[in-house]
């Protein structure tokens, strides 16, 4: 294997790097090799059919799955690991939640604590993980509620409200914790129709603020207004990438015309 | 005389002497489940760790003090221990053998319960930056304690009337007192009925509570 590329924080550097990922489940290979850099303020939007890998990716890039090879860097850091003389080692799980904390993850299925009102799922992770107090954490908490247009919900438990809403209150949540890279993993699949806009114009808004944000969807529409870039991803590799305009309107690749075709076709 | 004739006449008398026990019967069974409830814990997370080598250890202790009477592992405890060289006190190997024996099956009711919780919000808590450790706190447990709590009732009514089992190394509870008016009066089938009540003045208001808990909704659901 080659040796990985070191990198330092630095505004030249991208701040995601992933390289040469590979992502195996038993026998199943899932990723076979994925480099990607995506710079600061970037948005990149990752589509391709189901079963692709995208979600894997996304997952590997804040470990909730561990690579079976390759390696992930934000800012420079190595994420989800560490290393020493002899090679590469697993972080603690103290020292692997320090590097979450910078980074945001949007499920496709909410995932919100049913438990605590809309407040209390923006709130607990800025006062437990940051140690932020709890009058601190809560105004934080009430701007980002505000920001996603739900002001009005703050004491609302999440069953009381639409999957619309409860997706925003994801995203805010993810927000509260202030994090460098936004990981949207198909945020809107699991929505009714009507649903959809509303949780795309959040996206839409943090994307024009300057977040950095990659982006696994199905809308493709959406994927060309607020990318910068396009990544076309098939069988665990990256077919083919680049600006909106030349991959979704005038792709090079025959896989990527077929998936585009397909969709249009539905 | 006929059981319920000795009843109507001496059941007062008897009664002062078998309740003097109850405080005792109270004490253990509270120590017991306290420690129950919070070794119990440990084993259930040590159970699910990632590290086979310290699960191991985790399952074989459940099976152990499940599959074995309380009564064997009260004795194991307070006349095999001194054999190792340290002689537990009656009450702490009450407490250690009753306590043991209910921390098997709470671990098992934690586990039950934190597996319930689906796995989306582990994973919700760990992107947030959270440890695992803090994730079961703030979020698996609070949510999983509701589904948790008829059981844990449950076996802590076993728990009490294990109690029972404690005057064979020498505690002056219940039982105890109502063997040694026994030998006096030589009244068991009055004495036995009457120490059976007061246990059951006990476990139907605790019984009751857990199907109340079982029922009651939380604000969030």
């Amino acid at each position: 294997m080659n040796p990985p590329p070191q990198l330092s924080p630095s505004p030249m550097n991208p701040l995601l790097r992933i390289a040469g990922l590979h992502k195996s489940f038993a026998s199943l290979e899932v990723l076979s090799g994925v480099d990607l850099d995506v710079a600061r303020g970037e948005k990149v939007s990752i589509i391709g059919p189901s079963g692709s890998g995208k979600t894997t990716l996304l997952r590997c890039i804040n470990y909730l799955e561990k690579p079976t090879s390759g390696h992930i860097y934000i800012d420079g850091n190595l994420i989800g690991e560490k290393q020493t003389n002899g090679g590469y080692v697993h972080l603690s799980d103290r020292e692997l939640a320090k590097e979450r904390q910078e980074i945001g993850f949007v499920f496709q299925r909410f995932n919100l604590f049913p438990h605590l009102t809309a407040l209390g799922n923006v709130t607990i992770a800025p006062q437990k993980v940051l140690g932020l107090s709890k009058e601190e954490a809560e105004r934080r908490g009430r701007e980002m509620l505000e920001k996603v247009g739900l002001s009005h919900k703050i004491n609302e438990y999440p069953e009381r409200l639409s999957g619309g809403q409860q997706q925003r209150v994801a995203i805010a949540r993810v927000l509260a914790m202030q994090p460098k890279l936004m990981l949207f993993d198909e945020a809107t699949s699991a929505l009714d129709p009507e649903l959809i806009g509303e949780v795309l114009r959040v996206m839409r808004q943090l994307a024009e603020e300057g977040s950095t944000m990659v982006i696994v969807t199905h809308e493709i529409q959406f994927a060309g207004e607020v990318s910068d870039r396009v990544v076309f991803m098939d069988q665990g590799k990256i077919v083919e990438q680049g600006p909106p305009r030349d991959v979704l309107i005038s792709p090079q690749q025959p896989r990527t015309r077929d998936f585009l075709k397909h969709l249009q076709d539905r | 005389m006929h059981p319920v004739e000795v009843f109507l006449t001496k059941g007062g008398t008897y009664f002062a002497w078998i309740v003097q026990g109850l405080p005792e019967t109270i004490k253990v069974a509270i120590c017991a489940v306290l420690f129950a409830l919070v070794f119990g814990l440990v084993v259930a997370l040590v159970r699910m760790t990632r590290w086979r080598a310290l699960r191991l250890p985790a399952v074989m202790y459940v099976e152990f003090f499940r599959g074995t009477p309380a009564f064997v592992q009260l004795f194991v405890i307070y006349f095999g221990l001194p054999d190792l060289g340290y002689q537990p006190s009656p009450f702490q190997a009450a407490i250690v053998g009753l306590g043991l024996n209910g921390a098997a099956y709470f671990s098992e009711i934690y586990r039950a319960g934190i597996e319930s919780i689906h796995k989306g919000q582990m994973e919700a808590a760990l992107t947030l930056g959270m440890t695992p450790i803090r994730a079961m706190r703030y979020i698996i447990l609070p949510q999983a304690i509701r589904s948790m709590l008829p059981p844990i009732t449950t076996v802590a009514i076993l728990l009490l009337k294990d109690t029972a089992l404690v005057f064979t190394v020498g505690i002056v509870e219940i039982l105890a007192l109502s063997r040694q008016l026994v030998t006096e009066t030589l009244q068991s089938g009055v004495v036995y009925p009457m120490a059976g009540a007061i246990y059951l003045c006990m476990t139907i208001p605790m019984a009751r509570l857990s199907a109340r808990l079982e029922r009651a909704k939380q604000a969030w659901q």
